[in-house]
Order: structure tokens, then C-alpha cells, then sequence
């Protein structure tokens, strides 16, 4: 591709209080790539995919999602909550735990952003929720309560959530840890199929057989460094890092990778 | 054996209505009053700013931790010396309950605001909502269902309040009860007979309160 990359991150720092969570974290993604995260937990990958839509505010560092750009550390100002707010209107993301809006209906919680947010006429919003119902497979469930769904069901809600703001990128923070494994699959294929429309993506995963299927680029996060990344296949089949092949050596035999 | 007699109260019918009109209208007052206090101070509470929330602190636990007698008759009877400022028993009656029961408003209101899971707020924070679009879009209403049990059983508590008002001379339900006593040297029936108009006021007030709790209790998982 000879466009510039959709997500430039670069030299980026976190902590919490003494605990440095992210050190000079560097990343690009093309647009269309699908960059797969992995690692143990505390190694700060949930931290960098929550920075990238600046849930959590870098301390130090830049980051560039199409055309938005904040930089972070020593003589910049924090950015407005307004400019926040749009940025991240620009940036969809999908929690473990769904967070669907439970006091409002399946449609209700697709077009509440567009409206409020976009100040998309209701007719507008609606006829887009229902377009986006139906591409993750749930067209008939418009008027249900959240309540009322499967764990598999809320996420593909939640997916469609986000996709009703038309986002530059998609950011996955385990969107499948939280549910039942005969639930896995459903959430995969619209995640898949996202990923064949040319979506940008950032997942967080520890699917690795998803990983090696769908991203094209898997990073290993160990301490808040990137320990090793490359081709999905590379990095999953031959890691080179020792740390790496630790970490991998759990997965194997396990789910047959 | 003590032989009761309960006709005689018919000819005090009006001071009793008079009485149940000045508790109820005064109730009204506080619960309105106080509620409007509890938002504010309950929002300070989860202000930014540390001197915000401790104002606001200090008010609570001030109001919380003493007991609302004290409270009626320092309003009536010191205040005005410190200020200089003559307060009628009605206005002392109303900024001492308003200021208690906001106090015990704003620990619900507040509750209720922190009890909705945090994901709910990076869910609208992430569609790209400002802070005030999810705290009217997504928060309240949510936190107002969990908060209306609570509220209505302070707002009961604020109705029994009231009686104490009577001892600055507030002419309410146990004010003029206090009277018809004196007049009718016949206080087992005057007394009795306030206390099943306030049983007659709450007892539905507090069914609906116990209807409410069922419902709402049934929560919705996000």
C-alpha cells in the first residue's frame, strides 16, 4: 500500500502511580491491517489499546489516528474534552464486557451515538442501526432489552454499537474472553468479516488460532515493551524470542496451534 | 379500666384537617427543598476538585451527625443572635429539615451515581460522548431508577420530621394535637388519634415504596 499508515503510535510512555505499565511503545498500522496483540496479562496490551482511543491518557509520546493527532508529555497541553469526545467518536471499541446500555433497547443503544453525538436525524440513525443488525446477524432482535441476550449476542450488539459512529478503526479489547466457548465462534465471524471489508483493526486477544487466521500482524507485549513482532504466522509458528515461545508454549497443544 | 371515647374529636375536626394540611404542605416543602440540596451537595461529592468535595462532605456529615432537634432549635434559637436575623418558626422549621434530609439525599443521590458500572460511562466515552451527554444520556437515567426506592423511604422519614416542628410553634398535626389535649383534658384519644393520621398518610406511601423496591430490584445485567 503506498498510503500513509492509519495508526502511527510512537515513544509511548504510561504509568500508574510507580508502576510503569507501557515504555516506548512504537506502532504503525495500514490501513485495512488487522494488528493482533498478544501477551500475558500485565503487559500492558489492554493499556495501549485503551491509549489508542486516549481512555487512558499517555504521559508521555504521540498518537495519530487518520487524520487526529495528539502528542502527550512534558510542554503539551491535555487535550479538551470536546476534542477528546471527537477524537474518539473516530475510533470504535468493544469491551469484554460488552457495556451495552442496558435502560435502552438493541436499537436504542446503536443509535444513541449517532444521534446525540452526530446529531443524525432518528430516521436516519434507525435505518442505519437495522442495516448494521442485520450484518452481525441479529435483525430480529432490534427491539430486545440487552438483558435479554446472550453473551455472544450482546457483544455482536456492542460490535455493531460502534460501528454505527463509521469509524476510521476498530479496537478489540478481548472481545471474546468474557463469553461462553460455544459463543466464541459467533463473535469471530463478524469480527472476521469486518476484517474482510477492510476495516482497520487493533485486537487484544488470546484467540491465537483467530490471531493467525485474521491479523496480519501479530505484536507480543511482555512488561510494557514489544518483545518481538511480524507476519501472524511468523511470530505464532516460529517465535524467535524466547519470552515469546514461553508465553506460546501455553496456547499450544491447547487449542492445536 | 379506662373508658375510651373518641366523639368528642369531632368537634376539633378542623383543627385536626388544619394540622394534617400544614404537615403535609410543609412535608412537601422539605422533600422538595432537601432534595434540591442533596443534588447539589451530592454532585460536589463526586467533583473534580478536592475543596469542592470536602465542602460538601462537611455539610453531610454536619447535618447527618447530629440530631435534627438539636438542629431546629439552634436555627431557631442561636442562629438569629449570631446573625441578627429574626426567623419565624415556619422558615427555621424549613431550612433545618430542608438542610437534614438534603444531607441524607445527597449520600443517595450520590450512591446511586458511583453504583452504575464504570463500564457504562467508557462505553459512552469511547462513542465519543462528553462527559455531560453521558452523565444525562446514560447515567441518570439508570441511577434514578436505583435511587427513587431510597428516596421515597427518606421522603417518609422527612414526613415524620415534621412533628418536631411543633415546638417552635408550627401550628401542625402534634402542635394542634397538643392543643386539643389541653382543651379537651383527653390526651389518650388526641394522641391516639394523631398517630393513626400519620399511620393513614404512610401506610400507603409506604406500601408504594416497598412496590418500588420490588421492581427495581430486578436489575438488568449490561
Amino acid at each position: 500500500m503506498t498510503s500513509e499508515p492509519k495508526i502511527e503510535v510512537s515513544g509511548l510512555h504510561k504509568s500508574f502511580g510507580s508502576l510503569n505499565v507501557l515504555h516506548g511503545i512504537d506502532l504503525t498500522v495500514e490501513p485495512g491491517g488487522v494488528v493482533a496483540l498478544i501477551g500475558p496479562s500485565g503487559s500492558g496490551k489492554s493499556t495501549l489499546l485503551r491509549c489508542l482511543n486516549l481512555l487512558v491518557t499517555p504521559d508521555q509520546g504521540s498518537i495519530r489516528i487518520g487524520r487526529n493527532r495528539f502528542s502527550f508529555g512534558p510542554g503539551t497541553a491535555q487535550p479538551s474534552k470536546y476534542k477528546l469526545a471527537g477524537f474518539r467518536a473516530n475510533t470504535g471499541m468493544v469491551f469484554q464486557h460488552f457495556n451495552l446500555f442496558p435502560h435502552l433497547s438493541v436499537l436504542g443503544n446503536i443509535v444513541e451515538a449517532p444521534m446525540i453525538v452526530r446529531k443524525m436525524p432518528r430516521a436516519e440513525a434507525e435505518a442505519l442501526g437495522l442495516e448494521l443488525l442485520t450484518k452481525v446477524g441479529l435483525p430480529d432482535k432490534a427491539q430486545e432489552f440487552p438483558g435479554r441476550l446472550s453473551g455472544g449476542q450482546k457483544q455482536r450488539v456492542a460490535i455493531a454499537r460502534a460501528l454505527a459512529m463509521q469509524p476510521e478503526v476498530m479496537l478489540f479489547d478481548e472481545a471474546t474472553s468474557a463469553l461462553d466457548p460455544e459463543l466464541v465462534g459467533e463473535v469471530l465471524s463478524v469480527m472476521r468479516s469486518l476484517a474482510r471489508d477492510g476495516m482497520t483493526m487493533v485486537i487484544v486477544t488470546h484467540e491465537m488460532a483467530f490471531a493467525r487466521e485474521v491479523a496480519d500482524k501479530v505484536i507480543f507485549m511482555r512488561d510494557g515493551v514489544i518483545v518481538e513482532e511480524g507476519p501472524a504466522n511468523l511470530v505464532i509458528d516460529e517465535p524467535q524470542n524466547p519470552a515469546t515461545r514461553a508465553f506460546l508454549a501455553h496456547f499450544h497443544g491447547k487449542d492445536g496451534v | 379500666m379506662y373508658a375510651w371515647d373518641f366523639q368528642f374529636l369531632w368537634n376539633y375536626r378542623y383543627l385536626f384537617a388544619e394540622g394534617i394540611g400544614v404537615t403535609i404542605g410543609f412535608t412537601i416543602a422539605v422533600v422538595i427543598l432537601g432534595i434540591i440540596a442533596g443534588m447539589v451537595a451530592g454532585l460536589m461529592m463526586l467533583s473534580r476538585f478536592a475543596v469542592i468535595r470536602l465542602i460538601a462532605s462537611a455539610y453531610v456529615e454536619l447535618f447527618r451527625c447530629t440530631p435534627l432537634l438539636v438542629q431546629l432549635i439552634w436555627i431557631y434559637y442561636a442562629l438569629p443572635i449570631l446573625s441578627g436575623i429574626e426567623l419565624s418558626g415556619v422558615s427555621a422549621g424549613l431550612i433545618a429539615l430542608s438542610l437534614y434530609g438534603g444531607a441524607f439525599y445527597a449520600e443517595i443521590i450520590r450512591g446511586g451515581i458511583v453504583s452504575i458500572d464504570v463500564g457504562q460511562s467508557e462505553a459512552g466515552m469511547a462513542l465519543g460522548m462528553t462527559p455531560l451527554q453521558i452523565m444525562k444520556r446514560i447515567i441518570l437515567p439508570q441511577a434514578l431508577k436505583r435511587m427513587a426506592p431510597p428516596m421515597l423511604n427518606q421522603s417518609i422519614i422527612q414526613l415524620k420530621n415534621t412533628s418536631l416542628v411543633s415546638i417552635i410553634a408550627v401550628p401542625d398535626l402534634l402542635y394542634q394535637g397538643q392543643i386539643i389535649a389541653h382543651d379537651s383534658y383527653k390526651p389518650l384519644e388526641v394522641y391516639s388519634a394523631i398517630a393513626l393520621a400519620y399511620l393513614a398518610i404512610l401506610f400507603p406511601l409506604t406500601t408504594l415504596a416497598r412496590y418500588g423496591e420490588k421492581k427495581f430490584s430486578v436489575r438488568i445485567e449490561p
